[in-house]
């Protein structure tokens, strides 16, 4: 089985027609969801939140087969996660695409969970915490994009389970918690 | 209405008359009824009538029956008439037959009758007149007869120039039989100069010219059985100028000059008889462009252009011909019959593609042709036919376009790290696995 970093890539990775965009219907949506599916797995088990179309991207080219995806097939891809609510482009020219393995209330209700099950209700934690500290390694939160995190957080705001309130320096900002 | 007091002819599948040896077609004219001056017989209604140089042929194409009389038998033709009464009516032409005593129209007949030629549609009866006279005067059917009588008087079936070449010169090989061959071009060489100097005297010569080539084949066909020690290399070539000697001969090309209005129609059933033998050796498809040089060649004079040859083969729809035209999404046009199902093609494509060495490397154009027995322009139509069946899928890379049998159905998107067992994803993972 083919690796890439400690992701296991399944058979199909080695399917030349898989990196070749299908002009057939009923094929190409196959391919396509095939892909999406790729890629959702590929970003959550790096935890990665961005792809630039402009930059390489491991998982679009496969060096055993010689074979790597069109600027047009990228963009198909891309453009089907962001049709189905699991990407969103973060540029109008469609060059930087959110990736979002787990959706924006995906996220808020995990957070919640996290927060019950570790007993931080009514206390008080930063952005910065959640993103690098040691009480969210080794789960999910680790290393949340900040976008990604905030817009998770306000919705819990909305909902009263979160307050959001400046920190003590300018681009931190503390969240407190209730049940 | 059975109109029977001619006798009938036979049909081509596509309902073309079949043409005696040495006939050649001189003119058509639609809508045509055939009266006799006898009351008693009933007339022939609207049919294609045929002026050959051997016959006067009526054809009802839509019961695809043939009737025939010998021009043999015509003693005299009637100019069409020219008076006021005549310009309201259909023009008629009346032709003077002789007749046997049990009312055959015959060459030597003891008495005789008149047969009228009413032209219903928009025919010129003094263009038909002329060239009827001309036929007539031609008397071709003469010299058939007297070649026959040749032949049966000798007792072998063999042209007597041949057979003064024999005497001369025995045959050994191929050699022997390209010298035979110049014997026979640098005899005739002057009627073909003759048959350059202008279009009447090459229709003439037409008939010269398909004997000719008739009478080559014959020989090859004789004395490949007398030098049976020839080796393959003699056979080979032997073969290909047999092949090359048969695509020779269209005898009676339909012609605008012959056919006029109805020169597509006739024109694209004769294309329809034509097609039928490349089409089976070019595995029952066969690109248009292919199809217009092999059929020019055959016609050898009276080339037709790209547009006549698409409006014949439109014209197939309409009749009920065994082939059929047929445009690939790409654009490609190509004849083929109607006998052949795609289904068949599909079924030797997927078996090509699912061998272990297609499987991981793909199948080409050029594969498909070498296993399909077909051009690869076509077999690559075939490829994208079977793509867009969903059967196979493409892979474009650098190193060309090729196509793979479509796995994409067998994953499941919930397992993407399932394969199905025994299936073809099973079957291309372990070809895979096999190569390292």
């Amino acid at each position: 089985m083919q690796r890439l970093g400690d992701f296991k890539l399944p058979h199909f990775f080695n399917y030349p027609p898989y990196f070749t965009l299908q002009p057939v219907r009923e094929t190409r949506e196959k391919q396509v969801q095939l892909w999406k599916e790729l890629i959702l797995d590929y970003c959550r088990s790096q935890k990665i939140f961005v792809i630039s179309l402009e930059e390489d991207f491991p998982l679009f080219s496969n060096p055993v087969v010689e074979r790597s995806l069109s600027h047009e097939a990228r963009q198909v891809f891309l453009a089907a996660l962001v049709n189905e609510g699991r990407a969103e482009w973060i540029d109008k020219s469609h060059k930087k695409c959110l990736i979002l393995w787990l959706r924006i209330q995906d996220w808020a209700d995990y957070i919640l969970n996290f927060v019950k099950e570790n007993g931080f209700e009514d206390s008080v934690m930063t952005v910065e915490d959640i993103r690098f500290g040691i009480e969210t390694r080794g789960t999910e939160l680790a290393g949340i994009d900040r976008g990604v995190l905030l817009r998770a957080l306000k919705l819990l705001e909305q909902k009263g389970k979160a307050a959001i309130f400046k920190g003590t320096s300018a681009d931190d900002e503390g969240v407190k918690f209730s049940a | 209405m059975a109109a029977n007091w001619l006798p009938p002819v036979s049909l081509t599948a596509s309902g073309r008359p079949v043409f005696l040896p040495g006939e050649v077609e001189r003119c058509l004219l639609p809508a045509v009824d055939l009266e006799s001056e006898n009351p008693g017989l009933a007339p022939f209604r609207s049919g294609l009538l045929v002026l050959t140089s051997h016959r006067l042929l009526w054809i009802d194409e839509q019961s695809a029956a043939g009737f025939a009389a010998p021009l043999a038998a015509v003693v005299h033709a009637y100019p069409p008439k020219k008076s006021i009464r005549s310009m309201f009516a259909s023009p008629r032409i009346r032709v003077q037959v002789s007749v046997s005593p049990d009312g055959r129209i015959v060459e030597d007949g003891v008495r005789s009758e008149v047969i009228t030629v009413v032209m219903r549609g928009k025919n010129d009866p003094d263009a038909f007149y002329c060239r009827l006279l001309e036929v007539l005067r031609s008397r071709q059917w003469e010299a058939a007869v007297v070649a026959e009588k040749r032949n049966t008087d000798s007792g072998i079936a063999e042209p007597p120039m041949a057979a003064a070449a024999r005497v001369r010169m025995p045959v050994v090989g191929v050699s022997g039989i390209l010298r035979k061959e110049q014997e026979l071009w640098e005899s005739t060489d002057k009627s073909l100069q003759e048959a350059f100097q202008d279009l009447n005297a090459l229709m003439s010569k037409a008939k010269d010219m398909v004997q000719l080539a008739e009478k080559m084949r014959l020989k090859l066909l004789s004395s490949s059985s007398a030098s049976s020690n020839a080796d393959d290399e003699e056979m080979g070539s032997k073969q290909e100028m047999q092949d090359w000697l048969l695509s020779v001969g269209i005898v009676s090309p339909v012609t605008k000059e012959s056919a006029g209005a109805l020169y597509h129609q006739q024109l694209s059933r004769e294309l329809a008889d034509f097609v039928k033998l490349p089409l089976e050796r070019a595995g029952g498809m066969i690109a248009l462009v292919d199809v217009y040089c092999l059929f020019n060649r055959a016609r050898g004079t009276a080339l037709i252009s790209p547009d006549d040859l698409l409006q014949a083969c439109t014209l197939w729809e309409k009749f009920d011909v065994p082939v059929m035209l047929r445009k690939f999404d790409s654009g490609v046009m190509v004849i083929q019959s109607k006998a052949r199902r795609d289904e068949e093609v599909f079924a030797r494509i997927a078996s090509l593609a699912q061998k272990p060495d297609a499987l991981r490397t793909g199948i080409s154009p050029s594969d498909a042709a070498l296993t399909l027995g077909i051009a690869p322009a076509l077999a690559k139509e075939h490829l994208l036919t079977a793509e867009s069946k969903g059967l196979l899928c493409r892979d474009v890379s650098p190193d060309g376009f090729r196509f793979f049998i479509n796995l994409f159905t067998e994953i499941d998107p919930s397992d993407i790290y399932m394969i199905k067992n025994n299936g073809p994803a099973h079957v291309w993972s372990s070809a895979l696995s096999l190569s390292g």
